[in-house]
């Protein structure tokens, strides 16, 4: 039951495309744990290990040649702001799961500079997921998790992992940075999936 | 077994409830930001650097959500916000310019178990605020200074001019503190005004004795460069906390 504060009123909004207790940006808010990892393209590399260990990796060159996809999504903070049709370039993790033969159902995702977010793995898998390179047409800029993050635009927005660097496959699911600090295993903005136990 | 042990510390069962929150007390801290006194019955307290989610709701059943630092240490049911007046912000403005004492609204929390000081951690403290970033970490100063905490501790604040300040009363009396004006400085300042610099960051850390923890707060722009700077300087990484607001 909620506390009616007597003179707000607010400025309303009508479009269902905001989740609740979201409100629209037009800016690019940044919000990361600590100082931006900068990681020199010659040295980038991107690796999926799974449960028995076997590795696949892609240099930038490499990641680059891949098929790309462009998708436009609208993405969702926890910190409330929602900021809709954005645009990414990337390769989609169908592409680079391909041929990775696993039994995961989970995923724990690292980054540089040690980051690291779970989810499971049927939520990067048909369409839903990108290792994403370029924001808006231009490079992704470093404190946006450039030069590659993950985009997992359904889920809460600290799921789309910055400087992404590694996915593990694994047959557990175990609770990565955010997570150990109180918010939610999964994460669904749509049914404001915030804090453990929401 | 090890992550239930992990989620038993972190209080978020009583997180996950909406308080309601009464306004007893309120007053301007500049003439765009002000602090509000809220009484929250059953509130379970908080860590120093964490913050909070206010929910207004107007009387058509509009609802809004937006997370403020809290600016004072755990004192039970008391829990103070400093709010900055966001343009076009629609709770903020109502937070600075609309809320009356007596009004009472709803907040959930505490929320963040990152950018938080614990008093048991040893390690001595290098705070750098950027305008309402000072809000967290003052809460890490009192702190500090209610519990006449060992660690040595230096705060450095950058504001655009000596009216940006926020709890400069209390803050002018205080050991270990440098403000920084990147706009105007007050009369006889010796500094001209400008950005806070690395080698300004840089005899800070010279005054600690050893490697600090750090956490910095501001704007993004802001605490990309402290950060980056610290890192230059030879902080771990691991050790520079960072927390930023956007400027939505």
């Amino acid at each position: 039951m909620a506390i009616v504060t007597p003179g707000f009123r607010g400025r309303g909004r009508s479009d269902d495309r905001v989740p609740p207790g979201q409100y629209l940006v037009e800016d690019f808010p940044v919000l990361s744990a600590g100082p931006t990892p900068r990681v020199p393209l010659d040295r980038w590399q991107f690796s999926i290990v799974t449960e028995t260990g076997l590795q696949s990796s892609w240099s930038w060159d490499e990641l680059q040649a891949l098929p790309a996809s462009s998708p436009t999504v609208d993405i969702h903070c926890v910190t409330q702001w929602s900021k809709l049709a954005t645009t990414w370039k990337g390769v989609s993790l169908d592409v680079l799961l391909e041929d990775v033969d696993t039994a995961a159902d989970y995923v724990l995702v690292h980054s540089y500079g040690g980051y690291t977010t779970n989810l499971p793995l049927e939520d990067l898998l048909d369409g839903k997921a990108w290792v994403a390179y370029e924001f808006d047409g231009e490079p992704l800029a470093p404190d946006h998790g450039g030069p590659a993050r993950l985009l997992v635009p359904h889920l809460y927005f600290w799921k789309s992992a910055k400087w992404v660097q590694r996915l593990e496959l694994r047959l557990d699911d175990t609770p990565g940075f955010w997570e150990q600090l109180g918010y939610h295993e999964y994460g669904d903005p749509w049914r404001e999936q915030r804090y453990a136990g929401d | 077994m090890a992550r239930a042990a992990l989620r038993g510390g972190l209080s978020v069962a009583v997180a996950r409830r909406w308080l309601e929150a009464r306004v007893v007390d309120a007053r301007a801290e500049t003439p765009t930001a002000r602090t509000l006194v809220l009484d929250v019955p059953g509130w379970p307290g908080h860590l120093p650097g964490q913050h909070l989610t206010v929910r207004l709701t107007s009387p058509d059943g509009y609802s809004a959500q937006r997370s403020y630092s809290i600016a004072t240490p755990d004192s039970g049911a008391r829990v103070e916000l400093t709010v900055q007046l966001v343009p076009e912000g629609e709770v903020s403005e109502f937070l600075v310019t609309g809320v009356q004492v007596g009004d009472a609204f709803e907040v959930r929390g505490p929320v963040g178990g990152w950018f938080v000081w614990r008093a048991e951690d040893p390690a001595p403290l290098l705070l750098v605020a950027g305008g309402s970033g000072i809000v967290p970490l003052m809460a890490v100063v009192r702190e500090h200074r209610r519990l006449l905490a060992p660690q040595p501790l230096e705060l450095v604040v950058s504001v655009r001019s000596p009216e940006d300040l926020y709890y400069a009363g209390e803050l002018a009396g205080l050991p270990g503190v440098t403000v920084v004006h990147t706009r105007r400085a007050p009369e006889g300042s010796g500094r001209p005004p400008a950005r806070l610099s690395a080698p300004e960051l840089a005899a800070v850390v010279a005054r600690l004795p050893e490697q600090p923890r750090a956490y910095v707060c501001g704007p993004t722009g802001f605490v990309e460069a402290v950060a980056d700077a610290l890192v230059a300087l030879g902080l771990d990484p691991a050790e520079v906390r960072t927390e930023r607001f956007g400027p939505s």
